[in-house]
């Protein structure tokens, strides 16, 4: 049986006719396609022989070549995996991913990995759940194991606002076909049992919705098994390579410019995150992007106490356990504009006051590691996905707190509109326009706790 | 006191006179007070005392400090239990209770060690290649990881503790109570400058009660600290915390320090908090935070029994403890023959002392010779064996580069192993502070180098190797911060010190084994997590070489020491890797991972601190409260406030409650407590001209006494509070905003009037907390309210709609509001917030014989609804503007502009498809619709389906004997008398669309 698994592409396209995600694809360009050696466990066994000390390198460390027909600036989840999709799906392979450096090291190394589909906008809905579909056979696509875990994602509701509130997004959760399942507190304490139920709490607990395909991932795994693959495919990952300029032709790009010379390019994407702004900026234009400190921490590893994700808007917090035994917590932005990768000492202190309050046994654990990112928010907390006024180059940011969930769909989509030069009808209600056109996709409302 | 057979006679700093019992995995053990629990397992001759995370191998204690990898701990039970505490920095106290973690059935055989005879599958990264078949499986793979994975265990019950938090300012802040923080303490103590010293400790002194052959100015070193100490303990300025971790160090110098105030004593008094967070603005800080000794990384140098040569001697010399009775040392510097020393003194054999180094020369070596130590100059450790406690080496002579061994091994027995690799300086809260790093070939580690904030390191942390220049840094930095921050004082001369010198180290990072690395044994780096150096070639191997790949694919770093003791070793070994072996080279080039806070784990209920429970964001109430809950409503959260949500009799149901409270409203009078609403106060010359921009609606014309609705937006155009404002005199206005919005638009007002206005005279004060506010309403109020306030004429001419009148009501100075949001005649009667209850009484009283009946906030919202009023936060959602709430006659055609005025005149804003406001009468007059309930044109049969709008509210109305809901659908007026569909799970509803108004249509009830 691991025989089998081990032909190129076998189990890869059984998924792929499962799937109804295949806008622009040729189901049969999935997976490792350039000879890299697979991972299984007979791999695993027979590298135990030789000490593993035959495995390949994951990704080369290539020169960085002239030209290529798309340069990919940010070699995050979704710079890698927008990388990945041109290749697989759309057969452009001559691409270069840079980053200023190491790859995944932004906001896709920071965050606290919950993955999710159940927004109430209806564009929201289809690409968070579009991403969610590639999710579901990522690590068999990537043959590496992203630990995608569908423990589920329990979202609480803690007064007759919210409960409101609650009605509406599962309402339209429903309707939009996606799974959803409301819980009244007895059920959440017996999903939950070290939460407190107490009707007396400042903010009890008055219902939930858990969204059960919902859960985690292993984040660096997923920039690493995109890499991996799109490394596979011929792709050049350039780290520790800043970009530092873009060739400008009567407004058509015509490359960057990087700190190891210049690259021409045919197309250039950028997908830099929190630095979005300054990128643009570059390039001549500006971005109704604001850049601020995101702060998650870790608890020391504990025995597993907490088996699904929690999120609540009220008490402001979002919380799992990772496969490690770790709590990982997580709140709102800090309230101020920056770049460094820290921040304030309120907002773990508010977080961590929420956290007790929820799960008093929390108390006594010990906090770990604290850490910032820095995210970039539109005005609608909703990303962008689009043309831009220069020709050629294109924009994938504004993924604000909640980026990784979207990291397969953002590529896949992003692939897509850079390929055709197009966005498909998932990525065009995201185009930089809709802000002075005025079609917002307004997810703040909605989601509170915009993660 | 037979146990502790570890013990030396005398020597040593604990209190011999207080013997504690304690519990170790259920075994009794006896220590003294001044023991931690690893020096008291220690003198029992205990090492095994955990699992590794990994492969669960058996470990010992390998430190003696707060770096600690091996050594966790689960201590106490019930709810008051404590995981993965370090057994190097638990004080003994008597009935102490401690089990280890991590094993199953029990330490000495766990079945979880499977994992070690199975290592050759599990190398770095292993699960990052499998588990992926079948798919559908990984939940169940996860949960067995899930299982192995995990170290201590949660308590089961709620913190029968409490935490507190201080704030504090001081001159100079030292982080660090060894010598050079002693010496930095005194020279700006001396100043008479504030200053707070703080260390993780029990004892200040830090190295000093370890390495005994110090001397200061001729005696031995204890007297200079204890002297100092004293000194110290005399200034009123200084303030000295032990037992006290700094954690982290933020921006502007501002660092917190967490005190654990009641752990050492067992039972404490009710009055201490368990730990006490302080939070520090220092002018100057200093940091002094010493360093930590790193181990060799040699085959199997994990044993229970191999610990670092810095805590042998510390458990010597501090604790009176040997760590064995056949001692090994393992050097690659001079530093261990101080242990070797220091053991031999005491009678304890060493086994012999092995020295990486070809030809060590030098005072300490000759001294070791002198004494008869056997010492074996270039020899490297090449095996260890011993199940559960090492019991013997081989040593093997190293090759000239030291890259191989060669010759025969031979075998020496012993039950310790003392091992040194040099010292890295602790520089964790100096990157913290945001300074750069940068790679010392004197100390090969990362020293300081550029400073980002008013902070100076000293000391071992800065890399100086000798008390001298400790103490010498530490005085001149203590000094030259207190001339920072503005005294005056003399430089303090350094004393003169007596301690041996030490020569060269040999950094050999991978201490070669008989076989290639990985091939025989482990080379562990990290111990905690189990990473090995053949993780660190793998890694290099496979591509992961940036210093963050390397920790994030092997979890090098990742554990609960977050690397205190293995960095340096994987970064220098991955550096060998890419730098094609030549040692120590490119260390530099692989750089390091960043320092977070915490420093070590801090508790989190620490940093929770008293903001639980009731303090957490503390309930607002009114000053009418206390009759509500008197009366037996209902509450509901709205905002921060708890507000009385409805009334109920005896036996009736929310719905009977909220039809007798509407028909109490409209047919004879209702009151209402409205004092949650946002107020803000807004004076000054140019107010009229704030509120004409920040409102929709036109300003400058509203007379003195009168009142208007505004609706305020976002610059989007969405609309985002609302209220009545009036106009008290030319110059000041009084502004109510939605209770859960007040905060929010006070901010939003001072940042218009501070970043985009800065010349408007206009001044803008909250005054929510100064009003308490009875509002009343229906038929009967006017008469009511005429009896209770004498001074203000009541009449429709004198006191028109939406007017404000200043007098007395029940005596109370008070100012009266005529508006409405019931549709009925209604006085809204604003006193000081003191005297609500007595107004609210009086009202009551007055209104017995009009049968007044109090109405809480459901009730209202039926009366608004009726009524065709929206509710901000309800009918909107941050994408609503005043067209979609079919409310354009409130925005102006005629102003220059407004907030939001742009992008109303926006494509997508002004087009015929958006959702806007309209009413829902349900087919069944009965079905009250769920307020959120999506809206179809065509019902499917399955979803998805296409949704049109949704209902915003939605009740059953008294008044008009049907339910009525409230909904933004997708063209909105347009489809008034269309008939839409509503599918719920289960069953459909279908209702007609109407005018968002259901009562009352031509507005006379207002009137009276």
């Amino acid at each position: 049986m691991y025989r089998q698994l081990r032909q190129p592409g076998s189990s890869n396209r059984e998924w792929a006719m499962n799937t109804p995600v295949n806008s622009g694809g040729n189901s049969g360009m999935r997976g490792l396609r350039g000879g890299k050696q697979r991972y299984s466990i007979l791999s695993l066994a027979r590298n135990a022989l030789s000490h593993h000390e035959n495995w390949q390198r994951a990704w080369r460390a290539p020169e960085l070549k002239p030209a290529y027909d798309v340069v990919i600036v940010g070699a995050g989840g979704h710079g890698l995996a927008t990388a990945y999709y041109l290749a697989s799906r759309h057969g452009i392979r001559n691409i270069a991913v840079i980053d200023k450096g190491w790859l995944g090291g932004g906001n896709t190394g920071r965050n606290t990995t919950i993955i999710r589909s159940n927004y109430l906008w209806d564009e929201s809905a289809a690409i968070y759940e579009h991403s969610m579909k590639l999710w579901e056979g990522l690590s068999q696509e990537l043959n590496f194991n992203t630990m995608f875990s569908q423990r589920g994602v329990l979202t609480l509701a803690h007064s007759e606002h919210e409960l409101r509130e609650m009605t509406r997004r599962v309402e339209a959760i429903r309707l939009n076909g996606i799974d959803s399942d409301v819980l009244n507190p007895a059920q959440i304490k017996q999903t939950v049992p070290i939460i407190d139920t107490d009707p007396r709490l400042r903010y009890p607990v008055m219902g939930g919705f858990i969204q059960r395909r919902g859960g985690t991932a292993r984040h660096d795994a997923v920039a690493w098994g995109y890499a991996r693959a799109a490394d596979d495919m011929g792709v050049d990952i350039i780290q520790n390579c800043a970009v530092t300029g873009f060739l400008i032709q009567d407004g058509v790009v015509k490359g960057v410019e990087t700190e190891k010379g210049t690259v021409r390019a045919g197309k250039v994407a950028c997908v830099v995150a929190g630095h979005a702004g300054v990128v643009a900026d570059m390039a001549g234009f500006r971005l109704p992007i604001t850049s601020r400190p995101l702060q998650a921490l870790v608890s020391e590893p504990i025995k597993p106490i907490l088996d699904v994700v929690i999120m609540s808007n009220a008490v402001h917090m979002y919380v799992s356990q990772s496969d490690k035994g770790e709590i990982v917590l997580g709140a709102g932005a800090d309230a101020y504009n920056g770049y460094t990768q820290r921040g304030s000492l309120t907002v773990p202190e508010g977080m961590l006051a929420a956290a007790v309050e929820l799960f008093p046994v929390f108390s006594r654990l010990q906090m770990l590691r604290s850490w910032g990112g820095i995210v970039d928010t539109c005005p609608d907390a909703s990303p962008v996905i689009s043309k831009t006024p220069v020709s050629n180059l294109y924009f994938n940011c504004g993924w604000g707190t909640g980026g990784f969930k979207a990291t397969p769909g953002s590529g896949h989509v992003f692939a897509d509109l850079i390929a055709r030069d197009a966005p498909n009808k998932i990525a065009a209600p995201f185009t930089l326009d809709r802000f002075s056109g005025g079609y917002l996709i307004d997810e703040h409302g909605a989601a509170g706790v915009a993660h | 006191m037979s146990g502790q057979n570890h013990r030396l006679a005398n020597s040593g700093s604990i209190d011999r006179s207080a013997p504690l019992k304690f519990q170790f995995d259920g075994q009794q053990y006896e220590g003294y007070k001044g023991d931690t629990l690893a020096s008291a397992l220690l003198a029992n001759g205990v090492h095994l005392v955990g699992r590794s995370f990994k492969y669960h191998r058996p470990r010992g204690i390998m430190s003696a400090g707060s770096e600690e990898p091996n050594a966790l701990i689960q201590l106490g039970d019930g709810n008051r239990t404590d995981p993965n505490l370090r057994a190097t920095r638990i004080e003994l106290r008597d009935g102490l209770v401690a089990a280890s973690q991590n094993r199953w059935p029990c330490l000495k055989f766990d079945v979880g060690s499977v994992n070690n005879l199975l290592h050759r599958f599990f190398p770095a990264g292993f699960y990052y290649k499998t588990f992926m078949w079948p798919a559908s499986w990984w939940l169940k793979y996860e949960h067995w990881i899930r299982r192995a994975a995990g170290l201590g265990k949660a308590p089961q019950g709620r913190d029968p503790d409490r935490y507190e938090k201080t704030h504090r300012h001081c001159d100079v802040l030292i982080v660090g109570g060894g010598p050079a923080g002693l010496a930095a303490a005194l020279a700006a103590g001396r100043t008479g400058a504030r200053v707070i010293l703080v260390d993780e400790g029990t004892l200040l002194g830090g190295s000093l009660w370890s390495d005994l052959d110090c001397t200061i100015d001729g005696a031995p070193g204890l007297d200079w600290v204890r002297a100092t100490v004293a000194e110290l303990q005399a200034m009123p300025e200084v303030t000295l915390l032990i037992r006290t971790t700094a954690t982290g160090y933020y921006d502007h110098n501002y660092l917190t320090l967490l005190e654990r105030i009641t752990d050492h004593l067992g039972t404490a008094p009710d009055h201490l908090p368990r730990q006490r967070l302080w939070k520090i603005r220092a002018k100057r800080v200093v940091l002094a935070a010493g360093a930590i000794e790193r181990p060799l990384v040699f085959a199997n140098n994990d044993r229970p029994g191999i610990m670092l040569a810095s805590a042998a001697r510390t458990y010597m010399n501090r604790f009176a403890v040997t760590p064995g009775r056949r001692v090994l040392v393992l050097t690659n510097n001079d530093d261990a023959y101080r242990t070797a020393l220091a053991m031999h003194a005491q009678g304890v054999r060493i086994a012999g002392l092995v020295d990486l180094r070809a030809q060590p020369k030098g005072p300490l070596v000759a001294a070791a010779a002198a004494a008869g130590i056997a010492v074996h100059p270039g020899q490297a450790v090449v095996a260890t064996r011993g199940a559960l406690r090492v019991s013997s080496v081989e040593i093997m002579k190293l090759t000239a580069d030291g890259a191989g061994v060669t010759g025969s091994a031979r075998k020496i027995e012993c039950d310790a192993v003392a091992m040194s690799g040099g010292w890295t300086p602790t520089v964790h809260m100096f990157s913290q502070s945001g300074g750069k790093l940068r790679w010392s070939e004197d100390v090969s580690a990362f020293v300081p180098d550029l400073s980002v904030q008013a902070e100076t390191s000293v000391g071992s942390c800065n890399g100086a190797v000798s008390l001298v220049k400790c103490l010498k840094q530490g005085l001149k930095a203590g000094i030259e911060a207190a001339r920072a921050t503005g005294y005056k004082g003399r430089v303090t001369a350094a004393p003169n010190v007596g301690e041996p010198p030490q020569s060269d180290r040999r950094d050999l990072w991978v201490v070669p084994g008989k076989k290639p690395l990985g091939h025989a044994g482990k080379h562990f780096v990290d111990f905690q997590n189990d990473v090995t150096a053949a993780d660190v070639h793998l890694a290099a191997r496979e591509g992961y070489q940036s210093i963050e790949h390397l920790k994030r694919y092997t979890t090098m770093g990742m554990g609960t020491d977050q690397g205190k003791t293995s960095n340096i070793n994987a970064l220098a070994i991955m550096g060998e890797v890419l730098g094609a072996n030549v040692p120590g080279a490119d260390v530099s080039r692989v750089g390091h991972t960043t320092f977070r806070p915490p420093y070590t784990p801090a508790t989190i209920g620490a940093y929770a601190g008293r903001n639980i429970g009731a303090f957490f964001d503390p309930v607002r109430t009114t000053a009418m409260d206390f009759w509500h809950r008197e009366a037996g409503a209902k509450f509901e959260h709205v905002g921060q406030w708890m507000r009385a949500w409805y009334y109920p009799k005896p036996g009736e149901s929310l719905r009977q409650a909220v039809d007798r409270e509407v028909k109490a409203a409209r047919d004879g009078v209702g009151i209402l407590d409205a004092t949650t609403l946002g107020k803000i106060d807004i004076q000054g010359p140019d107010a009229a001209e704030f509120l004409n921009r920040v409102y929709t609606n036109v300003w400058l014309k509203l007379a003195p006494g009168r009142a208007r609705y505004g609706l305020m937006l976002k610059e989007d155009g969405m609309v985002m509070d609302d209220g009545v404002t009036a106009r008290l005199s030319e110059n000041r206005f009084h502004m109510t905003t939605t209770t859960g919005g007040a905060a929010g638009v006070l901010d939003w007002l001072e940042e218009w009037r501070q970043t985009e206005w800065p010349d408007l005279k206009v001044y803008i004060t909250s005054v929510t907390e100064q009003w308490a506010v009875a509002s009343i309403c229906g038929p009967d109020c006017r008469t009511l309210l005429a009896e209770l306030c004498p001074d203000i004429d009541l009449a429709n001419d004198a006191f028109p709609f939406m007017s404000v009148r200043e007098g007395t009501v029940a005596g109370i100075a008070a100012r009266v509001f005529r508006i409405s949001f019931t549709g009925e005649l209604s006085f809204e009667i604003n006193v000081p917030r003191r005297h609500g209850l007595a107004l609210w009484q009086a009202m009551m009283e007055a209104g017995e014989k009009y049968d007044i009946c109090p109405y809480g906030t459901e009730a209202m919202h039926v009366l608004r609804a009726e009524k065709g009023f929206i509710i901000v936060g309800q009918e909107t959602d941050g994408t609503v503007t005043p067209s979609d709430l079919c409310m354009d006659w409130i925005v102006s055609k005629t102003k220059v502009d407004f907030v939001g005025k742009r992008a109303l005149a926006r494509r997508d804003i002004v087009s015929a498809d958006r959702k806007r406001l309209v009413g829902l009468l349900t087919e069944d007059p009965n079905e009250v619709l769920p307020e959120g309930a999506q809206i179809v044109e065509a019902v499917q049969p399955e979803p998805p389906m296409a949704m049109i709008g949704h209902v915003t509210s939605s009740y059953y109305s008294p008044s008009c004997g049907r339910s009525i809901a409230m909904a933004l659908v997708k063209g909105g007026p347009t489809r008034i008398g269309e008939t839409l569909s509503i599918p719920l799970a289960g069953k459909t509803i279908r209702a007609v669309v109407t005018e968002p108004r259901f009562f009352d249509l031509d507005g006379e009830r207002a009137n009276g």
